[in-house]
């Protein structure tokens, strides 16, 4: 009898506590009328070396070369590079200061290589071959954090122009310009000039104009217009390059992750992820990718909840440099996807 | 400023003493500018991380302690410790990485600082262990002043008892009560003279090392609960220290950095009195030096003439300041260079200064991870 109530008691302990964090509502609006895109995934793509293994696979980024970038939550939080074939090439920063819990890799068009590490606070620019160029953010005062044990990191709102509390994303607009969706301790999009002094920051905790629920990941387009994955309000923001808010798309489900083509037309993926947390009521109406214009129109969707191959267990980042051929990085399945479309209608954008 | 005839001086001395009061630094605009180049890319660390302290021996040979892989705390004890957080590398006077000093070792948690002693002993300060630790020149371990608090106090939660924070058994350190104003121990350690600390070698969160002569061996403790200077022999035991809480004359408030010239007097950086207080090496104060913002990293420089070296490090919630000073052991400032940012040649909050030639100097930075080689052009 004891044992079966502490089953009981750890069982709801364990479904409970993600619950909070989705939003959970019915299938996205756009599903039933949007077609299907069929597509094949490429199954053991990434080579890993002898000895070193995949944790949750939660950041992925290709450079010009089409290196793929891997940032994982493994025993440690590692930055792997592969190259176009999945060979593995090298890691990055290893034992740095600034990897404790990664949470986005992106790529910029000088091709370094940008961690977004929400455990530390900070975010650290490579250079290609694994220089450490930048830091942004500040890895918290270890012993001043003891005062927030057990538990910690919860929102606080603080919008302080230098630290980041759990920030999620990073993009840059053509001129440089750095934009930092924060995250989840705060509820703001920042954004810094090049050489990382801080412009300005916008956008508080709400559902409201200009308000996030947390703000999971984010896009910046070749016109330096942002598009922030408003995953709590299930919503993409879009936002001017002055943080101003223009628009607000929210017929795809919530958005865990969204990405850009890098094409002279450019497409907006965004992922309405299986959610953590073991909770597969949500698996019918969640996992799917839409891929979309630039001004919200949603032109397809692939993919549905699962732990399959060319099925997806909460996908937390994507890259879309080109827009049929896409890696895709989850979180649950301990892997990152290659992923060919295979539009009836080609476009011109993918060639 | 003792050159200068005595009416000014006097003038000079309570305006400088009203700017110190506001904190206003009323003749910044006035201080000439030191044109200096620095490379940013002498040194790669074999792991990256906030650069706390940078330091040279006699053969060029620089010391690099970081805060760098990840502070440590143990699950499933009963209490909670607290292993690793930085490491310390040395360099040959090339840049080329030479080797790893003091792997694994008890008290490596939280770098702070590592200064090298007129042998080349190498001496490592670390704000998290509360400890101070010399290493002779080829790394080997040699002395340690302070104590490790046994384990981390976590403070009562949800889901923690009250009884979980108890204090470390044994132990005359109150833990990390101190930091932040924190906790039960705070700044009464002394037993009753807020930041006096007991009489021995209890630090809370120490931040700098300093030698004389005679070897005699000078604590700055700290930046936690107590706001003394602690002095002890060569061989590590207690002789006196003085100081405590507060804005006068031989009083702290958040004590960053400590430098000795080649007469034992005491460079005493008091950070939040915006001013470098100097003493004898008995703790008789002699003079203090302002409008030279929060001094947060200083030293003396070598050779006959002797300069002392003052950053005016920007918080981690800015770009405003980052300037450093150069200074006459009289207190007359020379120039400043220097301003925050994060690009080459620029400052992210300065922690260490290493200026064992006058114009030659490492720079070391919380903020960009790095230690800089700085060359002043006259």
């Amino acid at each position: 009898m004891r044992r079966v109530h502490v089953c009981v008691v750890v069982g709801l302990l364990l479904c409970a506590a993600p619950g909070f964090a989705q939003n959970v509502a019915g299938p996205a609006k756009a599903k039933a009328t949007t077609p299907e895109i069929p597509f094949e995934s490429v199954q053991n793509f990434f080579k890993m070396p002898a000895g070193v293994y995949m944790g949750e696979g939660v950041g992925v980024a290709t450079n010009s070369k089409g290196h793929v970038f891997v940032y994982t939550r493994s025993g440690e939080t590692r930055l792997f590079e592969f190259d176009q074939n999945g060979a593995f090439v090298k890691e990055f920063g290893v034992g740095s200061y600034g990897f404790s819990f990664a949470h986005a890799v992106r790529v910029d068009k000088d091709d370094n290589v940008w961690a977004v590490d929400e455990g530390t606070n900070v975010i650290q620019k490579f250079s290609p071959d694994g220089k450490l160029l930048m830091v942004l953010g500040k890895r918290p005062d270890p012993l001043e954090q003891l005062a927030l044990l057990p538990g910690g990191g919860q929102y606080s709102g603080a919008n302080k122009p230098y630290s980041f509390h759990r920030q999620t994303d990073i993009g840059w607009d053509p001129q440089g310009n750095i934009f930092v969706t924060d995250g989840y301790g705060d509820s703001r999009v920042v954004k810094y000039d090049k050489s990382g002094r801080f412009i300005k920051s916008a956008g508080t905790r709400g559902n409201g104009p200009l308000q996030f629920s947390t703000p999971h990941a984010m896009a910046v387009d070749a016109k330096g217009t942002v598009y922030v994955a408003d995953r709590g309000n299930s919503r993409i923001i879009v936002l001017d390059n002055d943080l101003n808010q223009k628009a607000v798309y929210d017929t795809v489900g919530a958005p865990w992750a969204v990405c850009i083509s890098n094409t002279p037309h450019q497409y907006l993926y965004s992922s309405n992820s299986f959610p953590t947390g073991n909770n597969f009521d949500q698996a019918p109406i969640t996992g799917e990718v839409y891929r979309m214009e630039l001004d919200g129109t949603v032109l397809g969707r692939f993919g549905k909840a699962g732990h399959a191959f060319k099925e997806f267990s909460s996908i937390h980042q994507m890259d879309c440099r080109n827009p049929d051929e896409l890696y895709v990085a989850e979180i649950t399945a301990w892997r990152v996807q290659k992923i060919l479309l295979r539009p009836q209608t080609r476009t011109s954008a993918g060639q | 400023m003792r050159n200068q005839p005595l009416r000014p001086l006097r003038a000079l001395r309570s305006v400088v003493i009203t700017s110190i009061a506001i904190g206003v630094p009323l003749f910044a605009q006035s201080v000439p500018d030191i044109t200096y180049d620095a490379n940013a890319d002498v040194l790669t660390l074999p792991a990256y991380g906030e650069v706390a302290g940078v330091a040279t021996n006699s053969k060029g040979h620089v010391f690099v302690y970081a805060r760098t892989g990840h502070a440590v705390a143990t699950l499933g004890d009963e209490r909670t410790f607290y292993h690793n957080g930085s490491r310390l590398f040395q360099f040959d006077q090339g840049g080329k990485f030479v080797k790893e000093i003091g792997q694994g070792v008890y008290a490596v948690n939280f770098a702070q600082q590592v200064r090298v002693d007129p042998q080349d002993n190498i001496w490592i300060v670390d704000a998290g262990s509360n400890q101070v630790v010399k290493f002779d020149a080829d790394g080997r371990f040699q002395l340690v002043l302070g104590r490790k608090p046994e384990n981390i106090n976590v403070r009562p939660g949800p889901g923690v008892p009250a009884s979980g924070g108890m204090p470390p058994e044994g132990a005359a350190a109150g833990g990390r009560g101190g930091e932040g104003g924190r906790g039960g121990g705070g700044g009464g350690r002394g037993g009753g003279t807020p930041g006096a600390g007991l009489p021995g070698d209890a630090f809370s969160r120490p931040s700098d090392v300093a030698w004389d002569r005679a070897g005699n061996v000078y604590v700055a403790d700290g930046y936690g609960g107590n706001n003394r200077i602690a002095k002890f022999t060569k061989d590590g035991d207690f002789l006196k220290s003085w100081g405590q809480t507060g804005s006068g004359q031989g009083q702290f408030n958040q004590i960053r950095g400590l430098a000795s010239d080649a007469t034992g007097n005491l460079y005493v950086a008091d950070a939040g009195n915006k001013r470098i207080q100097v003493f004898d090496g008995e703790g008789a104060f002699k003079s203090q030096i302002g409008n030279i913002g929060t001094p947060q990293a200083i030293c003396v420089s070598g050779g006959s003439t002797q300069y002392l070296y003052s950053s005016n490090s920007n918080d981690s919630e800015s770009m405003d300041h980052g300037e450093i000073y150069k200074i006459r052991l009289n207190g007359q400032i020379v120039g400043k260079f220097g301003k925050a940012g994060k690009l080459p040649k620029e400052f992210g909050i300065v922690n260490a200064i290493d200026c064992r030639t006058e114009n030659d100097l490492w720079v070391g930075e919380i903020w960009n991870w790095r230690a800089q080689k700085v060359t002043l052009r006259r």
